[in-house]
């Protein structure tokens, strides 16, 4: 029996670059086959030339014994290929049936035959184990529901290879565990599935060989039986890395921020913080753990002044701050790393020396009066790409060149360089390669030691556990348990995080 | 449910004050619904153009432009084929074409979709004003005729089934697209482009396809709101014939909740009040300038508007051009 993917020696050069250099891979009916690489190793390039999105300089790339033809996506997908992508592909507003059945509908007539699409999905769910409510809308549903749904919308069309990108960056422990076992399931009956992941121990559990890719080249294949994570670490960072998080215990000292009884709404005018007290004191992290959507964002927001505030107060040093008021809460004190380092971290056409002084532009040294100094922008913008190790041609080029942990890294650098009492940190680490993650994690660490209090939201509770002194659980908009590190428990905070009382 | 019984409620306020007038006056109150639903098909069929284009996520302010020079097209072919027939199927087809080319500059050039409407004006009104002659007549309109039996009906029957043929085609369209956008592939698509383009396409629905097929057939539903006013209500054309009701329907459609049937109720109540105002101004019962009656059906439409508007989510990727592998 021939493979059901199979890749000789592809090799796609863009510009300057090769993205996939001389890769060959196999993946076998009923294995479980994990890629793993850094952002820009070359995994997104590989799959789209496995979909016939691009055509690879050489190489073949053969889906169940027959090769593929350049630009036939409908026929890659007609031999079976499916793709779980990081970004569901679901119609928030629509039923969970109606998103099964879009593109294929069974009809009567003219028509939609609702009872027998709905019928349909019923008996597809029932069997491969994958329960849903096949009339619940898809927002009001729980994410880990929302991607079962994507899974269900690759089985229908009787996948015989399931790609699944990134499936585990927003669930929450227990749904990655409920997902690692359904993949194993569908593995045994029969399917082949690739899982592009950089979460180390994910592969480790669920892997049954283990591909990796470094700078488009192939570093080598593994299994979870021959390696450990630090093993696989290496491989793909190609240096050792020390997952482990290095750190002393905290010095806490007087409190800094205090966050009393606040109540904040979220985009759609719902209150999404219903209520949180909380205190951070000089030299520790606390650490805000919580599936996302939970308020946490709105938290952040509020807190550094770029939300309304419905009721109570956001204090620093004993001094309440005013509310929606981002450039007077930063020069009480606040830096801040936003989640959405895109939207509210840079300005991706101003250059990145331009987005390191972007809080500070307008004071000295940066500005004399009303002129700039573009001569200091410069020396700073120079000093801090060495010291934050920002991979890039020049600080000249404009920020929106730069891939996402460099983006990331210039937005750490602008907030960090200033040595602020307290440090907003969300999501620091997301869609950031292990090697710029562990470059941040010391750069948090070290902002601690130097007498920072630092808060730490992130969706992501290994590094939760990693990093912070203290950790705040936070479940539908209200602080459930506050517990210290040495104390925390894996399993309980998970319970917790989804909602649970004990 | 919460919002099925809110519905039900202007149904029954309806009705009830339907039932009000009708006993008061029989006749006149019959008469002016006549009138009222005259009144309303245009907007409708225009609310129609603009629900078709949004819901696959194509801003469309060139409504008023397409319904000007379609209304244009079939006055002035029908003056001279001397046949308004062939006046409303060029009409329909330069409908058509100024859908085609919205589409054109909105999917393709990926233009900001308010300019891309505002072009299709600009160009209506410069041409109609530049092509424009006086005093020309057309041979006929699409007069008004009984359906068997249906007209019959008291009330209703006179109120709906005795009007011209451009009047039943343009209900039976409202009809047909409630019905295609709720319960064909068709219609799921649609929404599906319109809310979330990514999740089509990766489900084999070809964005941009559906965009043009839409926004084309939009431009024909246009086309026949012109007609209508040109060939079946008015029966002549002037500059400035359209006077505003593109831009109106956009408003009857977001009150209608980018539901065709929705929208058809919106312009039924704006028809209604236009009628009643021209029949209080007839009447002269009160002694107002007659400016006031005619912002009578506004001023009521703001109100009615306000009170009932709530919460209101157009589709998602509304006036995003669509790229692929984006998400």
């Amino acid at each position: 029996m021939s493979a059901l993917l199979e890749v000789t020696g592809v090799t796609k050069r863009y510009p300057g670059v090769v993205a996939n250099d001389n890769l060959s891979l196999t993946v076998n009916a009923g294995e479980v086959v994990a890629l793993l690489g850094e952002n820009g190793a070359g995994k997104s390039t590989l799959l789209k030339a496995v979909f016939g999105l691009i055509k690879p300089d050489s190489g073949e790339i053969k889906i169940g014994g027959t090769p593929i033809v350049f630009g036939d996506t409908a026929g890659v997908i007609a031999r079976g290929v499916g793709m779980v992508h990081q970004h569901f592909q679901l119609v928030p507003v629509m039923t969970v049936t109606e998103n099964l059945i879009l593109g294929d509908e069974p009809k009567r007539g003219l028509f939609i035959n609702q009872k027998a699409a709905r019928q349909e999905i019923i008996a597809l769910s029932k069997r491969y184990g994958l329960e849903v409510d096949p009339d619940a809308v898809i927002e009001d549903l729980p994410v880990g529901m929302q991607q079962r749904v994507e899974i269900l919308k690759a089985l229908r069309k009787d996948v015989k290879l399931l790609i699944l990108d990134e499936p585990t960056a927003v669930l929450t422990p227990q749904e990655i565990d409920e997902l690692l076992s359904v993949i194993r399931n569908l593995a045994k009956s029969g399917v082949g599935i690739v899982l592009i992941t950089h979460k180390l121990h994910e592969v480790m559990a669920v892997a049954d060989r283990v591909v990796v890719l470094r700078g488009g080249k192939l570093v080598g294949t593994t299994s979870p039986k021959e390696t450990n994570e630090a093993g696989l670490a290496q491989m793909m960072v190609g240096r050792s890395v020390v997952l482990q998080v290095n750190r002393t215990e905290a010095k806490q000292g007087a409190a800094v921020l205090e966050v009393k009884g606040l109540e904040v709404r979220d985009d759609r005018k719902i209150m999404s913080v219903k209520g949180v007290d909380l205190t951070l004191h000089k030299g520790e992290i606390l650490g805000v753990a919580g599936v996302e959507g939970n308020g946490q964002r709105e938290l952040v927001e509020a807190i550094c002044g770029m939300r309304h505030r419905e009721s109570g107060q956001v204090l620093i040093n004993g001094v309440a701050t005013k509310d929606m008021a981002p450039h007077s809460v930063h020069e009480a004190g606040i830096s801040h790393i936003p989640e959405d380092r895109e939207k509210h971290g840079l300005v991706a056409n101003y250059t990145i020396a331009d987005n390191l002084v972007l809080n500070q532009f307008d004071q000295e040294p940066f500005a004399k009066g009303w002129v700039r100094n573009l001569a200091e922008v410069g020396k700073n913008a120079n000093q801090l790409v060495e010291k934050f190790d920002i991979r890039t041609p020049s600080a000249f080029n404009t920020a929106g060149s730069l891939s996402g942990g460099n983006k990331q890294k210039v937005v750490v650098a602008r907030e960090l360089s200033q040595d602020l009492p307290i440090l907003v940190a969300a999501q620091p680490t997301r869609g950031v390669d292990v090697g710029s993650i562990e470059f941040i994690h010391n750069q948090l660490i070290s902002a601690r030691d130097n007498g920072a209090g630092v808060l730490l939201v992130s969706a992501e509770l290994d590094e939760i556990l990693s990093l912070s002194d203290r950790i705040a659980v936070m479940s539908g908009g209200k602080i459930v348990a506050i517990v210290e590190s040495k104390d925390a428990d894996r399993n309980y905070i998970g319970r917790l995080m989804a909602g649970l009382k004990e | 449910m919460k919002a099925l019984t809110k519905r039900n409620s202007y149904i029954v306020f309806a009705l009830a004050a339907t039932a009000f007038f009708y006993s008061r006056d029989g006749s006149i109150t019959t008469s002016v619904y006549a009138t009222g639903v005259a009144f309303a098909l245009p907007l409708a069929l225009a609310a129609m153009v603009g629900i078709m284009c949004e819901r696959t996520g194509i801003v469309n302010i060139g409504i008023e432009g397409t319904m000007l020079i379609s209304a244009f097209v079939a006055f002035f072919v029908s003056y001279l084929t001397q046949s308004i027939i062939i006046g409303l199927i060029a009409s329909l087809l330069v409908g058509a074409l100024m859908g085609f080319i919205l589409a054109l500059m909105a999917v393709s050039w990926r233009m900001d979709q308010i300019i891309a409407g505002t072009i299709i004006n600009i160009l209506a009104t410069g041409l109609t004003s530049f092509l424009y002659v006086q005093g020309k007549t057309i041979p006929t309109v699409f007069r008004s005729f009984e359906i068997p039996l249906l007209s019959k009906i008291p009330f209703f029957g006179q109120v709906l089934f005795i009007h011209g043929a451009l009047t039943f085609l343009g209900l039976a369209v409202i009809f047909i697209l409630y019905f295609g956008i709720y319960h064909t592939p068709w219609g799921l698509r649609s929404r599906a482009v319109g809310e979330h383009p990514s999740s089509a396409d990766t489900a084999g629905v070809s964005v941009v396809r559906l965009r043009y097929i839409n926004v084309t057939i939009a431009g024909a539903i246009g086309a026949l709101a012109g007609a209508y006013l040109a060939l079946e209500l008015v029966g002549s054309f002037e500059r400035g014939f359209i006077a505003g009701k593109g831009f109106t329907a956009l408003a009857l459609m977001i009150f209608g909740r980018w539901n065709p049937l929705g929208a058809l109720a919106a312009a039924l109540f704006f028809g209604l009040t236009q009628a009643y105002a021209s029949q209080l101004m007839i009447d002269q019962v009160v002694n107002i300038p007659s400016q006031f009656t005619a912002a009578l059906p506004y001023i009521l439409t703001i109100v009615v508007l306000t009170i009932s508007a709530g919460k209101v989510r157009p589709p998602a990727a509304e006036g995003q051009p669509y790229e692929k592998g984006q998400s």
